[in-house]
């Protein structure tokens, strides 16, 4: 039942897609083709979706480490900003000297960044016991603001004409494609890497043990002797580390240089990610697609159907909520109580 | 048959099944208006199944309930209220966020307002012995006095019928005889009372009638005054009941020690400890008498390492002061605690028995290089479920999925596996049958014998004098003297709960 519950929320978002376009006086036909069938229909539209579902599952699969450690990160869309400006930083003023180096170092510095944004949170946390929530979603206007500061300031570039962007990353600071006549890179390959690699953490080693009790009885956490500061830690810097990769590999990949706007907000869909996923990393992976095709049907439905850009958020929400409606029943029976 | 002579509640040939496992078979049974009827029978013997499906919480799939004469199905609880059924549950179903006051509210549907509620759980409190403050918040409570909480709860409802599932494994010996003076008043009203028990001197002071059952069938209706403890024992479990045996023993060198031990309680319903002093010896079995609510869970705080204390020199395990180490360390120089809540703090019951023996089995070699070591674990709980012949389907069984009695076998074989120095027990036997809780009983002895030292926090004086060498009180947050058992008597702890030491000084 558990297991039907992410399929059941999916069929529900797309029937409630149809009655809604309808409403609209779309043809709902033409709309579903659109979101779900074009976007698999080339070698271009499927790299898109892999390009798209690439910082989703990263991001989504560090949250769910935490999340099942009861740890609420809200702010990966702040941490990857973070990402994104500490590796552009390595590229920007270090690629010529690194050369093959560069790369590595890149995806090591955005890591390093969104732990660092992350650790903010966890030390409020762990020393004056703030809510994890609140402060990493501020953050992540903190560090919005901090990269608009940086590429409209001290970043830009000379040469750009005024625009506030930085110079574009040397060909050595680039992830490689992944096949010809797309634009998915090999970003996609270490999606599935990191996810692979939270699952055994969180299916085998010790660490993954302990944060996995603390989420599920926490006195249970207690009595067993874990400490309560240790999963905080480890479950922010883990959600962290990995939306700070996601941000770097954004940079490295599709956009190929700091502007104000590095992301679509991947940070906060990947919560619904995280969880339509079941925050399992194999259902993380699955999850991440379909919204990557969401975001892909939202921007063609913006050209081909006249649509609003606020189409593909109207999806995901619903889609939050059939999962958590779902959720509900299968934990609770509705019954009529006559009185 | 008239209305008026028909039993209040008559079950013919209810069955239920679940799965493969056949729960009731064929039951009969008939209480009659202001009976004290005694539902007796080991965990598993179906007892709790049959007292949900006349509380309206499953349904019989064979059979049919008769109430006052009258065949009835009962859907629901809310329908078992209305007809005047209220039950005492063995597993509390109380909201832990809410206070006392506003769990029973829930409970009566149509609540009066808060202050006049008040003042009636105040009085029927006082009026039945069972006093508990309307304003306190149900996570704050103790296991005791969360019981209480359920009993004021029914009894608000003025049921006619009453079931209790075992309500006096948490009071005093004091308060034992209040609660049976108030079931025997409520009977004289005419209330009937289903008592479900494993305790046969209880069910034969207070019982008109006992149905005993064994494997979901009724192996007896007998009149309890009639029979031994013995011959009841023989119709529940099929057998002659093996009894605990103390040999004297001389206790070695001190493994477990508090010195002026002084804990502010975190929680402000809580009771903070003071002072508090005590040597455990190896090879020596300690039990700490009281009731819940005076310190109990402070000290197994403090004990366990989960809250540490304000010196190092408060506790001393072995011969190291780790008043300042939490549990891991502390569990790691030979500690090792049962505690009293199973389902969430002893097991994870979402998590298999697997993973359930790496929780507390980490530094035992369940736990290598920073990876878990499943093959290892699932070895070990297999052993265990073996050795201490736990009921469940298997390894991969999860701790939810067991009986609390099962449960407990399994926590305490796992504790006693991973070769303690010094045991720490909370409530042992809670809840447990008969059968089960001498098994426990037996192996808390055979630590003892084997050298370990054993500490026992309990509230059923009758356990504490089967198994202990020395007892100690924990009244009001202060504890007593260890003494001999030899030097208690049931009216002398009666007068320590109380707080009142004097008539101890050694």
């Amino acid at each position: 039942m558990r297991l039907a519950a992410s399929p059941l929320a999916t069929a529900l978002m797309l029937a409630t897609g149809f009655c809604v376009l309808s409403l609209l006086g779309k043809d709902s036909w033409a709309a579903f083709t659109v979101f779900f069938v074009e976007p698999f229909g080339s070698r271009y539209g499927v790299g898109e979706l892999l390009l798209k579902a690439t910082p989703l599952t990263i991001c989504a699969v560090g949250l769910a480490l935490g999340y099942r450690a009861n740890v609420w990160n809200i702010g990966a869309e702040g941490q990857l900003t973070v990402g994104a400006i500490a590796g552009s930083g390595v590229a920007l003023f270090h690629a010529a000297a690194l050369g093959a180096w560069a790369l590595p170092l890149m995806l090591l510095a955005g890591i390093a960044g969104g732990m660092l944004w992350a650790a903010i949170p966890a030390l409020l946390r762990t020393r004056f016991n703030t809510s994890e929530i609140f402060v990493s979603l501020m953050l992540v206007y903190i560090a919005q603001l901090f990269l608009s500061y940086l590429v409209h300031g001290p970043w830009r570039d000379p040469a750009g004409r005024n625009f506030p962007q930085s110079q574009a990353l040397a060909d050595n600071a680039m992830l490689p494609m992944l096949v010809d006549g797309a634009r998915a890179n090999w970003g996609f390959a270490l999606a599935l890497s990191v996810a692979l690699l939270a699952w055994w953490f969180g299916a085998r080693t010790a660490a993954g043990f302990r944060m996995r009790v603390s989420g599920l009885a926490p006195a249970a956490a207690r009595y067993a002797g874990f400490s309560t500061e240790a999963t905080i830690w480890l479950g922010m810097l883990i959600g962290g580390g990995a939306a700070g990769l996601a941000g770097i590999l954004e940079v490295a990949g599709p956009i190929g240089m700091l502007q104000p706007v590095i992301s679509p907000g991947y940070g906060f869909t990947a919560i619904i990610v995280a969880f339509v996923g079941r925050l399992h990393p194999i259902g993380i992976v699955f999850a991440a697609l379909l919204m990557a095709a969401l975001y892909l049907g939202g921007e063609s439905a913006q050209i081909e159907l006249q649509l609003p850009a606020s189409v593909s958020g109207v999806f995901q929400a619903v889609l939050l909520f059939f999962l958590l409606a779902a959720e509900l029943f299968i934990h609770f029976r509705l019954r009529r109580v006559r009185s | 048959m008239t209305a008026a002579a028909a039993p209040r509640l008559g079950l013919r040939g209810i069955t239920k099944r679940y799965g493969e496992t056949i729960a009731n078979e064929a039951i009969d049974l008939d209480v009659t208006a202001g009976q004290i009827h005694a539902l007796l029978g080991e965990n598993g013997a179906g007892k709790s199944t049959l007292m949900k499906i006349v509380a309206g919480v499953t349904t019989p799939d064979a059979g049919r309930i008769e109430w006052q004469g009258v065949p009835v199905s009962i859907r629901n609880p809310a329908q078992a209220r209305r007809l005047g059924i209220g039950m005492v549950f063995q597993h509390f179903a109380l909201f832990d966020t809410l206070t006392v006051a506003e769990n029973i509210a829930l409970a009566l549907g149509e609540a009066p307002p808060g202050r006049e509620l008040a003042a009636r759980i105040a009085a029927v409190g006082a009026r039945y012995g069972v006093p508990i403050a309307a304003e306190r918040s149900v996570h704050a409570l103790s296991v005791g006095e969360r019981q209480r909480v359920e009993i004021v709860r029914c009894l608000l409802q003025s049921p006619r019928l009453l079931i209790l599932d075992e309500p006096t494994s948490v009071l005093t010996p004091q308060a034992v005889l209040a609660l049976f003076e108030t079931l025997r008043r409520l009977a004289a009203e005419g209330v009937s009372i289903l008592y479900i028990s494993h305790k046969l001197a209880e069910i034969r002071a207070l019982c008109d009638v006992a149905t005993v059952l064994r494997n979901g069938r009724v192996s007896g209706t007998v009149l309890p005054r009639a029979e031994t403890a013995a011959s009841l024992a023989r119709l529940m479990i099929g057998g002659e009941l093996p009894e605990c045996r103390l040999r004297p023993r001389s206790a070695g060198e001190v493994r477990l020690s508090l010195h002026d031990l002084s804990v502010p309680s975190a929680d402000p319903f809580g009771t903070s400890l003071q002072g508090i002093d005590l040597e455990v010896r190896a090879g020596e079995l300690v039990g700490i008498a009281g009731v819940s609510g005076n310190g109990q869970a402070e000290l197994l705080g403090a004990l366990s390492g989960e809250t540490l204390a304000a010196s190092a020199r408060a506790v001393r395990i072995g011969d190291r002061d780790m008043g300042r180490l939490g549990a891991a360390a502390r569990r790691r120089s030979g500690l090792r605690y049962v505690p009293e809540e199973r389902l969430g703090r002893g097991t994870v019951p979402e998590m298999d028995l697997t993973a359930n023996c790496v929780l507390t089995g980490a530094d035992d070699g369940l736990v290598r290089h920073g990876l878990v070591q499943y093959d290892a674990a699932r070895r070990c709980a297999r052993e265990i479920i073996a050795r201490c012949a736990v009921k469940a389907t298997g390894e991969h069984a999860l701790a939810a999925s067991l009986s609390g009695g099962n449960v407990q076998k399994f926590i305490v074989g796992r504790e006693i596996r991973f070769a303690p120095r010094v045991l720490l027990v909370a409530q042992p036997t809670w809840g447990v049958d008969v059968g089960a809780a001498l098994g426990i009983r037996q192996a808390l002895i055979d630590l003892r014998d084997a050298g370990v030292a054993v500490l026992v926090l309990c509230e059923e004086l009758d356990e504490l004098f089967a198994i202990c060498d020395r007892i100690a009180v924990l009244a009001r947050g202060r504890l007593s003297p260890a003494l001999p058992r030899s030097r208690w008597t049931a009216e002398a702890i009666g007068v320590a709960m109380t707080g009142d030491f004097s008539a101890l000084a050694a």
